[in-house]
């Protein structure tokens, strides 16, 4: 088959990305800027024999979404800000009995209802904190139409292989604009989750492998067995014992730490030898792009540096790119959430270009900021 | 009915129970194994999810696929399951704090939206895991640990919200009238689109203590003394139905259940874009 261009939006593409994944199973309740995923998923699902539920809240539609997974189904569901708040729960439900499935956040401004269906990036630590315990987090994030369809590929794919929801974390902006996007002539293979080829009696579905990761049954094939959202042993039935419960806790993170490096993506530009690196994801990268485009055209050695994947940070690639940076500067939609992490990280003091107006970030802006380091206030 | 045929079913492990001496749990659970056994359920094909509280822990003790899920949301995970197997015979395992208030949205979809489920709810009036608070369906004047005073709200008559909300199968029996819960919850598991069986049960512990209705055998007399058919219960004087629980069947009605009704959306659906479908 050959190539294919398509001029899709955003949420388009992700649909589509999640249909190429093999996705079969929607639950969701409509919430703007998320909407088109769920409407197109009305029909578009069904018609490869899938699902597509409109459930009573994000509270229900995230539990669908684990009770589907188990039965077998790549799972997924799309909302914004306010039901991605109600999907936490159930979100920590999936993270425990180490569910795969793929939730989308298209940010949108707030809290609460803030100004709603407005861009913001604003999420960026609920996705990663949201759910209440000690948990890994694994968030992809789109910065273009392209990325929305490849990434939420590679969503289901990870959700797979690491036996754990996978956050897709896109905003208004990303999920609205349209753009050319090329579909590869044969699609990739789907590997599908890893099932046991075990004797049933045999069967332990939280005994992790060597890479902490064990693979999960289907409910109606021949394995019988039982998951609990309580602290559970390897047999998946309870166990109160603190060294269990110790052990449980660390391997789920470790099972994230141990696929670093499946797990680093990020983009950077003009980022070799740059003396001021600009941090910025999703809309916000856009914005960074032409700024720093425009500034090295002036002769300014500016440079970006694009995370892809923002939990886990690509947290080497990051300290590369700003070795020779004497500022780092991190445009983002929000207060400030993703220069905690780049300080985190960096062990230094950035300089934050924030809109959080519920407006877009232009390029202006992001090149005043950095005019505002070359020249700083007296 | 012989042991032999019901231990397949139970996690004879985890037994005996965690539940309190004289507690009603055991009667329901007990009565769902046994109606296992006698469907012959294949346990590979069934599926059994629960919530939280004292009734949540059932899963603890069947040999079927089980889910522990969080409070209030077991239709809403048996919803995920049933939606991509309806193969599978799922059940849902609740008690009045998951069914009836925290999980009462739930409840009310499940039954319009009709997936055949079975939703078993044992109700015991209160919250008997963190220390008998007052529920969805505690009786108003009932003492509670939380209505120390009275309790000041109505409870739901939850058979009766289930039949209004449009499930299919709807009936109540209590821990005491084992026979009735029996064939309730062999009809419940073997209907089409969703069904409810709700078993007033004993919570001697919390409920019993608090309200003054004596230990686990006073509380099962209690069941005896106030349940009355639903054909009766109808006919009493109104002032004389205060106290009283109705027992019966409320609903029993043919329906396409969704996995039905959705087939022909899938095939509408394929029939609509078939070539463009299949092209990716
Ligand atoms: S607290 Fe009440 S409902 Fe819970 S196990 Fe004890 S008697 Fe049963």
């Amino acid at each position: 088959m050959a190539e294919r261009v398509e001029f899709w939006q955003g949420n388009e593409a992700i649909l589509e990305g999640a249909l190429a994944a093999g996705a079969r199973f929607y639950a969701g309740y409509p919430i703007t800027p998320s909407s088109e995923i769920a409407e197109l998923a009305s029909w578009r699902l069904p018609a490869v024999g899938g699902v597509y539920l409109q459930m009573e809240d994000e509270i229900a539609s995230m539990a669908a979404l684990v009770g589907a997974s188990l039965a077998g189904a790549r799972a997924f569901t799309a909302t914004s800000g306010p039901g991605f708040s109600l999907m936490q729960e159930n979100l920590g439900l999936a993270i425990a009995l180490e569910v795969p499935c793929v939730v989308v956040d298209i940010q949108r401004s707030g809290p609460s209802t803030g100004l709603a269906t407005r861009p913001a990036q604003a999420d960026l630590m609920q996705a990663r904190w949201g759910t209440h315990g000690d948990h890994p987090a694994v968030v992809l994030a789109p910065a273009t139409v392209q990325d929305c369809y490849d990434l939420t590929m590679r969503a289901f794919e990870l959700a797979d292989m690491l036996r754990q929801p996978v956050i897709l974390l896109g905003d208004e902006v990303i999920a609205h604009a349209r753009e050319r996007v090329v579909l590869p002539g044969s699609p990739p293979a789907c590997a599908g989750r890893p099932e046991p080829a075990c004797p049933p009696e045999q069967y332990r579905p939280y005994a992790g492998g060597p890479d902490g990761v064990a693979p999960l049954a289907r409910f109606g094939s021949r394995y019988v067995f039982h998951v609990s959202s309580s602290m559970h042993d390897e047999t998946g039935f309870p166990n109160a014992q603190p060294e269990n419960a110790a052990r449980v806790i660390a391997r789920l993170h470790e099972k994230i730490a141990r696929h670093a490096a499946d797990l680093e993506l990020y983009r950077t530009y003009h980022a070799e030898g740059a003396r001021y690196l600009v941090v910025a994801y999703g809309a916000a990268a856009r914005a960074a792009r032409a700024a720093v485009e425009e500034a090295r055209a002036a002769g300014l050695p500016a440079g970006l540096f694009v995370p892809l994947v923002l939990w886990p940070f690509p947290a080497r690639a990051l300290a590369r790119a700003a070795a020779d940076a004497r500022e780092v500067l991190v445009a983002e939609m929000s207060y400030g959430q993703l220069a905690l992490e780049v300080e985190r990280i960096l062990h230094r003091d950035v300089a934050g270009i924030n809109r959080y107006d519920g407006e877009m970030l232009t390029p202006e802006e992001v090149l005043a900021g950095l005019e505002r380091v070359l020249t700083p206030c007296p | 009915m012989p042991v032999a045929e019901v231990r397949p079913y139970l996690v004879t492990r985890n037994l005996p129970h965690f539940w309190c001496p004289g507690c009603g749990n055991g009667v329901v659970l007990s009565a769902v194994a046994r109606a296992f056994a006698r469907l012959g359920l294949d346990r590979t094909q069934t599926v059994v999810v629960t919530g939280i509280g004292c009734f949540g822990r059932a899963d603890d003790y069947l040999n079927v696929n089980a889910v522990h899920g969080t409070h209030g949301r077991a239709l809403a995970i048996a919803t995920g399951i049933k939606a991509v197997n309806p193969s599978l015979r799922v059940v849902a395992l609740m008690g009045d704090g998951d069914c009836a208030t925290i999980g009462g949205n739930h409840f009310l979809h499940a039954c319009r939206r009709n997936l055949t489920i079975t939703a078993v709810v044992s109700n015991n009036l209160n919250y008997g895991m963190t220390g008998g608070q007052y529920s969805g369906t505690t009786p108003a004047g009932s003492t509670t640990s939380t209505s120390p005073l009275g309790h000041a709200e109505e409870g739901f008559d939850l058979c009766r919200v289930a039949a209004a909300a449009g499930a299919m199968y709807v009936a109540r029996a209590t821990v005491y009238h084992v026979h009735l819960l029996d064939r309730y919850l062999e009809t419940a598991l073997t209907h089409q689109g969703f069904s409810m069986v709700e078993v007033m049960s004993s919570c001697p512990v919390y409920f019993g203590r608090y309200n003054r209705l004596g230990g686990p055998v006073e509380m099962m007399e209690h069941w005896r003394k106030v349940a009355v058919p639903l054909e009766k219960y109808w006919e009493l004087p109104a002032e004389d139905r205060e106290g009283k629980v109705a027992i019966g069947v409320f609903q029993d009605r043919p329906g396409i259940p969704f996995e039905e009704r959705y087939r022909k959306v899938q095939e509408a659906a394929r029939g609509a874009r078939a070539g463009e479908v299949t092209e990716r």
